[in-house]
This record gives structure tokens, sequence and C-alpha cells, in this order.
């Protein structure tokens, strides 16, 4: 089932889309991290961060009742405060319908890996089984690994199609297409990769640096390939795609360091949990804990804040 | 669940609006400065003969911050005999690895300092903090501590010829980089033997004599560095002294021009770094987004008070639309404001000479009919501040595209074809240096040979190293800074 068409080779998407010179665009990020952001701005966006976690488990040792208190820490991060519930919680296809009991009807989504994640090596009618299943428990969101083989190998053609059968699977749910940015290496193949997935996907449409699975996630530089692709081809197309970073990001620092990529890049109208989500587990923990430092002028022993997951 | 999808925006134009403010976040340290400076000379702060001081002033509240010494003739010669006797009873016959170890620790004490120096070079320039910070200060010490490894090693420059430092060394320099320019004067003298003589801008005396305090601390031998401040009588004294043998100015081409006509006919060494109109190359195969930022850089960094800013962008037909697009939705977000403030990008313009200078050439682009473009953005009430801006439509002839403006103006100019480009980024009286941008390395060596320029930076832009020689071509100047190439103008090859 053919949708877009797919470029023959690299070569000819970029004189389309353009090149990334690594050297610039890594002096461009180290610039998000010197802006310094106090009193308001700073509570304004911890709290927008936490709005935006997709408070994740990824686990062999996953259980119900572990998927039972990762809900409760998503809908109410912290027992004091007026701290706002997460975007979503994340989880393996088998947990969907354990998730859906704790959070089903609220303003909590459930998103749902899926198509074999994380490395995507299963034949396509399994990994498409395996998204019906997650949809068919219940799950508002599909997180999908995109098939790096046949992007490493030239089969573009290959990897599109596969992600518009996963489109369709996902009926109404949002989908979030994983580019596993560390296993393509470079910017360019990060760029490239984003506008194939860019292309076959829907506005309000995630794509996604990392499974958190490898040795190297989300950066702010990977971050800000994606975030000017995402440009580019919303200025292109008017298409609005929205982006989630995922694993490495731990720290409130971190992630005040990707909004304000965010901000700077794409402006206001991307600065929402629609538009983007930060993948993440220990970050919760540190966004809660620096607003309670906000709030009450010093910060709180860790035992005051309750855990829920653990890092990924 | 359904879910409301957003809508495809045919607008598309992105917001960058005021959901997300930032609260000011100031640099608050306290930057220890006097209410009066003295002249620096033989090592003890003394005051000016004649007894006469002027103020120096805040750039971004014009509120007045000290009153700084104004050094004539007669202190002048104070100064430059107490360099000669220094040169004559300890530096210049110090072994270079002793002379080396009081430059490691002139650049460990800048370290130890540099958030201090950072703050008072911010409050006297109207340069960001963000910038001096992270940008001047620690390359102010980098080129201490490159020079520093050098004095013991200063036979290698010559390869089977003899060296010998020239003694008293007279330096001028200017207002856009006060202490780092300071560095980059004083670091290789030293480092070669010779004694200084230094008269930093009028405008921004501070932190230069705060590195009087650092000569003090370091132990440094008393008249090897003097500082003297005043304006451009000043610095004419310095440079015609009888016991000056070797000159450096930095400045601007029209000033360089006079001290030369001055110097005619004498036999002092002169190094002379100048104006610059530099012209930055963007070719239709270039990453584009990065070349916006290396535009930005190239012309928006220290508020375009740099001698190579990148004034001229010459950007290949077929893309110019997109690159004006591109450079557009970037400097929306620069920040113009306060320059003590961690998130300002753009601070205050040096002095109100500088932004009437400014100004006067913005209306004449204007007039010269050339298309002007700015941010519009929100200056302070007080101070002085010029927003961001563009000018497309310009041509060759025009004012704005020949004249130097050091202030935060790009002119945009397009080309057709590589020849093209090498034609109109030459045809300039300048030559300080030029950017290329492209995917395509062979044209970026064979750029490099035909732009005549000192520095040529390849998918860059302002980019800085002590080990690398900086210096022009034509009307831009002589003679190098940084590098082995700049030390040598430092000494006699005998």
């Amino acid at each position: 089932m053919p949708t877009a068409k797919a470029p023959t080779s690299l070569r000819r998407l970029f004189d389309e889309i353009g090149t990334v010179d690594q050297v610039g665009i890594e002096e461009r990020v180290a610039k998000y991290t010197t802006r310094s952001l106090k009193k308001k701005s700073k509570v304004f966006g911890l709290r927008l961060a936490v709005s935006m976690v997709d408070l994740t488990t990824l686990e062999g040792k996953d259980t119900p009742g572990k998927v039972a208190s990762l809900c409760q820490k998503a809908l109410r991060p912290h027992d004091i405060g007026d701290i706002p519930s997460t975007a979503a919680v994340c989880v393996y296809p088998s947990m969907v319908r354990h998730a859906r009991k704790h959070v089903g009807g609220t303003q909590v989504k459930i998103a749902s890996v899926a198509t074999a994640f994380p490395s995507g090596q299963s034949p396509l009618k399994t990994r498409l089984a395996e998204v019906h299943a997650a949809v068919n428990d219940g799950a508002d969101e599909i997180d999908m690994v995109i098939n790096r083989g046949a992007f490493l190998s030239g089969e573009y053609g290959r990897m599109q199609d596969e992600i518009a059968s996963v489109v369709e699977a996902c009926g109404t749910a949002t989908l979030k297409v994983i580019l596993e940015v560390s296993e393509l290496e470079t910017y360019d193949n990060i760029r490239a990769a984003s506008f194939l997935a860019m292309r076959v996907i829907r506005p309000g449409d995630f794509i996604k640096t990392s499974t958190g699975k490898t040795s190297s996630n989300a950066t702010l530089g990977n971050n800000q390939v994606m975030l000017e692709a995402i440009r580019d081809h919303f200025l292109a197309t008017g298409i609005p795609i929205a982006m989630k970073p995922a694993g490495g990001i731990r720290t409130a620092k971190q992630a005040l360091h990707f909004l304000i990529a965010v901000k700077e890049t794409l402006g206001d109208e991307w600065l929402n949990n629609r538009r983007y989500r930060f993948g993440a587990s220990a970050l919760l923990n540190d966004l809660v804990r620096q607003l309670e430092k906000e709030r009450t002028g010093a910060y709180q022993a860790p035992w005051n804040f309750s855990e829920a997951t653990e890092g990924y | 669940m359904p879910k409301t999808l957003p809508k495809p925006n045919p607008a598309r134009e992105l917001v960058f609006g005021e959901l997300w403010e930032f609260d000011p976040a100031p640099e608050t340290a306290d930057p220890k400065l006097k209410k009066r400076y003295d002249l620096f000379i033989n090592g003890s702060f003394v005051a000016p003969k004649k007894g006469k001081y002027f103020p120096t002033i805040n750039p971004a509240h014009e509120t007045k911050i000290a009153d700084i010494a104004l050094a004539d003739a007669a202190d002048v010669n104070s100064a430059c005999i107490a360099a000669q006797k220094a040169f004559v009873s300890v530096w210049g016959k110090m072994p270079g690895k002793e002379r080396g170890k009081y430059l490691y620790r002139i650049a460990r004490l800048l370290q130890d300092r540099a958030r201090e120096f950072a703050i008072a070079e911010t409050l006297d320039g109207g340069k960001p903090i963000k910038e001096s910070r992270d940008f001047d200060v620690p390359m102010a010490a980098a080129h201490f501590f490159y020079h520093a490894g050098w004095a013991d090693k200063l036979e290698h420059l010559a390869p089977g010829r003899q060296v010998a430092p020239h003694g008293v060394v007279g330096q001028v320099i200017p207002w856009n980089f006060p202490l780092l320019m300071l560095a980059w004067k004083i670091a290789p003298a030293l480092a070669a033997g010779n004694c200084v003589v230094l008269k930093p801008a009028e405008t921004t005396s501070i932190t230069a004599l705060k590195f009087g305090e650092i000569c003090q601390e370091a132990g440094l031998p008393n008249g090897v560095v003097n500082i003297v401040s005043g304006a451009a009588e000043t610095g004419a004294a310095v440079m015609q002294h009888p016991l000056t043998t070797k000159v450096a100015f930095t400045g601007s081409t029209e000033v360089g021009k006079s001290i030369m006509r001055s110097l005619a006919g004498t036999d002092k060494k002169m190094s002379m770094e100048l104006g610059g109109k530099a012209a930055n190359i963007v070719f239709d195969d270039a990453p584009l987004d990065q070349a916006v930022e290396g535009i930005v850089n190239g012309i928006f960094f220290n508020q375009g008070h740099v001698c190579c800013a990148g004034s001229r962008l010459l950007v290949q037909e077929s893309i110019a639309d997109t690159v004006l697009a591109k450079l557009k939705r970037r400097i929306a977000v620069l920040r113009v404001g306060d320059p003590m403030d961690k998130n300002t990008d753009l601070g205050a313009i040096n002095s109100r000479e500088q932004l009437t200078k400014i100004t006067d050439l913005v209306q004449s682009g204007v007039e010269d009919g050339a298309e002007k473009y700015d941010t519009g953005c929100k200056l302070p009430a007080k101070g002085f501040f010029f927003r961001p801006t563009i000018f497309t439509n310009v041509s060759m002839s025009h004012r704005i595209a020949r004249e130097e403006i050091f202030g935060p103006v790009l002119s945009i100019l397009t080309f057709r074809t590589p020849e093209e480009a090498v034609e109109k980024a030459n045809n300039t009286p300048y030559g300080l240096s030029a950017g290329v941008w492209t995917d395509k390395g062979s044209r970026i060596l064979k750029m490099s040979t035909q732009l005549k320029a000192g520095v040529v930076w390849a998918n860059t832009y302002n980019k800085f190293d002590p080990t690398s020689p900086f210096g022009g071509f034509k009307e831009s100047g002589f003679g190098r800074e940084g590098g082995k190439q700049g030390l040598l103008d430092y000494l006699r090859v005998v």
C-alpha cells in the first residue's frame, strides 16, 4: 500500500530538505543552556514540563501493581500543592488494560509502545497485531518504532509504508513515531527520517527521538534537528506535527532547556502537551522537587516525594 | 476516546509571542569598582600630573560609574621611562622561563577574578553579561596561557636566526573588547620580553585599570606594564613617544591612517588592526539553519561592534527568500535589553556617539532606497540601544554596503555565480574577514584562496583562538595577532 512518493536516494531527499551541520547545530543548542529562568517564568516552565510528561515504565518486571502506582503518580504527582497531572502514562501493551482501570476517563492518556518495541524486529503482521491489541485494550496513543534496518539499507519506501500501515491500525489513537536516533547516528539521517515519517502521519501525531533502550537518547542536538524538521514541514504544508524527546532527560534543568528550544524554534503554539511531550520517569520527581522549592523556598528531603518508577 | 486533531494552519507562520515570558535574571555579584581610577605607572596607581579626570558612564543607564584619570604627554613620558627602565634592568634580560611564570600567574588570576571582570566589562561597555562571561574574559585568560607557553621557546619562531625584543611597546586598543584586546596586545608583548605602555579606549578604561591590580597581585616587576587612560591625545603621545620602538594599534581605519602619517619617517615598527566590511557568503547547498545561526553570530555578536563582523550577507539568489525568512524568524527571538540580564542577547551600544553614527548610516540606507526591516522589539527607555536591523535590496554602491557601520545592521546582497560572489566580496577597501557557507569542501578551499581577507571562516563565523593569527588585508591593516605570526611581530629577527 504505497502512500507517499518515497525518494530513491537520501541525496535526492537532501536536495529538497537540506542538510544539517553538526558543529553549527551543537553551537546553537549550547545557547539554550545559558538561558536563566527565574521566579514566575521558572514555575511556568516547570508546571508546563510536568503537564508534558509521558510517565513511563517499560521493564520486563512491570506488574499490574507497578502500573497502578505509576497511574496514581501520573494523576497526582505530589500530595500537596496544585501540581498538574502528567500528560500520559506509557506502558507495554500487556499493561494497557491495567492502566485503564486507573486513568481511564481521566485527562491522563494511556500510551502504549507497540510494534515489537524496542527493536521492531518482528514481521509487520505481528507488529500491526500488537498495535490493534493495544488500541482495543484502550490505548489512546501508540508509540511505534521505525524500521531502522529498512532506513539504513535504503528502503525508504518500505519504511514509510510500514509507518502508514501503523497509522491505519491506530484508528483514532494518536501515533508517535520513534526514530531511535542513536541508531541513525548522524544529524542528516535524523532529519531525513523525520521528513520520511512526517509525510505519512497525521496532524497532531508525534515524532519521537528514542526508545530509551539504547546508550544514547534524547539530546538537545537531536531534539533541535527534529524541531527544525517539524518547523520546515509545517511551513511547507501547514501540517503541525508534535514532538517527543525521550530517554536521558532526568533533571528539571534539562527539561527547561528542551522547552526553551521549543519556545525559540517552534514558538508558542508548541508549548502545550498536545504538541510536545517528555518521555521520562525520573524527571517527574525532579520537576516536583523544584516546584516545591519554588513554593516553599527550600529543598525538601527526598523521602517527601513519592516514588512510582525507577529511571529509564 | 476521540481526539481533536489540530487543524492544518493555512497561515503557516510561527507565533513567537508572550506565552512564556522570562523574568529578569540580573547578574548581581560585586564588580569591586573604585570611585576613581588613577594611572597605573611603574607598578603603582598614581594621580595624573595635571590632576584631570573624566567620567566613564554605563551606556545601558547613562549613569556615571567612576572618574578616570586623564593622562597627558608628561604622564605618558613617565610611563615610557618606567617601561624603558624595567626593560633594561629586569624584563629584557629575564630568562623566558621566568617570564612565562608571570604570564601563567596573570592568566590564573584573571580566571580567579573572572566573574568580577565580566561584570565590570559589561557595566562599562554595554555588552551582554553572557558574552563577557563566556567569551571576553575566558578568551583573555586563554591568550595569557598560550603566550606563557611561548616565553621560553622564542628561538623556535625563527629557526636558524636569533630573536630579540623591541624594548618599549606602545599600544592603543578599542572599546569593543576592552579586556580581550588588552590581552591580545600585552600577552605576546610580555612573552617576547618587551615592556608595555597601553592606552585603553576612552569609554572603556575600567577593566584595563583593574588589570593593573592583577599585575600587582602577580608580582610583576614594576614598569613592565603601564596603563595610561585618556582620549585621542593620550594615544598620540604613546604612539609618538621616542622611547616606543614598536607600536600596535587596533581601531578605526581613519585613526590608523593618521597614526601612520604621524609616524612616517620614524623607524618604529608598526602593526595595525583596523576596520572591516566582511562578506558572509551563503551558497544554495549550505545547511541553511546553521548558516542563519552563523549570520546572526556574525553581525549581532557584541551588538555588531566587531571589526570582523559579517556585515554584508552575500546570498545566492535562488535561496535569498528562504534565507531571509529564516533570518527573520531567528531574530524574532533575540532579546535586546539590560546587558546585566543573563538572558540578554544584544546589549547596549557603547556610546551615544556610536549610536548616532549607526542611526545616521541606517538613515542613509533608507534614503538610498534599500529596504529596512527590524524586529520592532521594545527597547529600554534609557540608555543607548538599537534594534537588530536587516537591509534588503542593497546594492554595492550604497553607503551601508561600503562603510563600516559597527552596529547591529546587516546588508543583504545577492549573487548568482561563485565568481560574482568573490568579486562582490572583494569589492571593498577592507579585507579583514569573510565567511563561506557550503556543503562542498572543494568550493571552500577555492574560495579561501580567492577571498582577499585575513581570516576566512568556513561554515562558521566569529571563531577565535589564541593559536590562530588574526589580521587584515588592504585597509584592514597589517601585522597579525595571535599564533606564531602574531608573536613574531613583537620580536626583532637578528
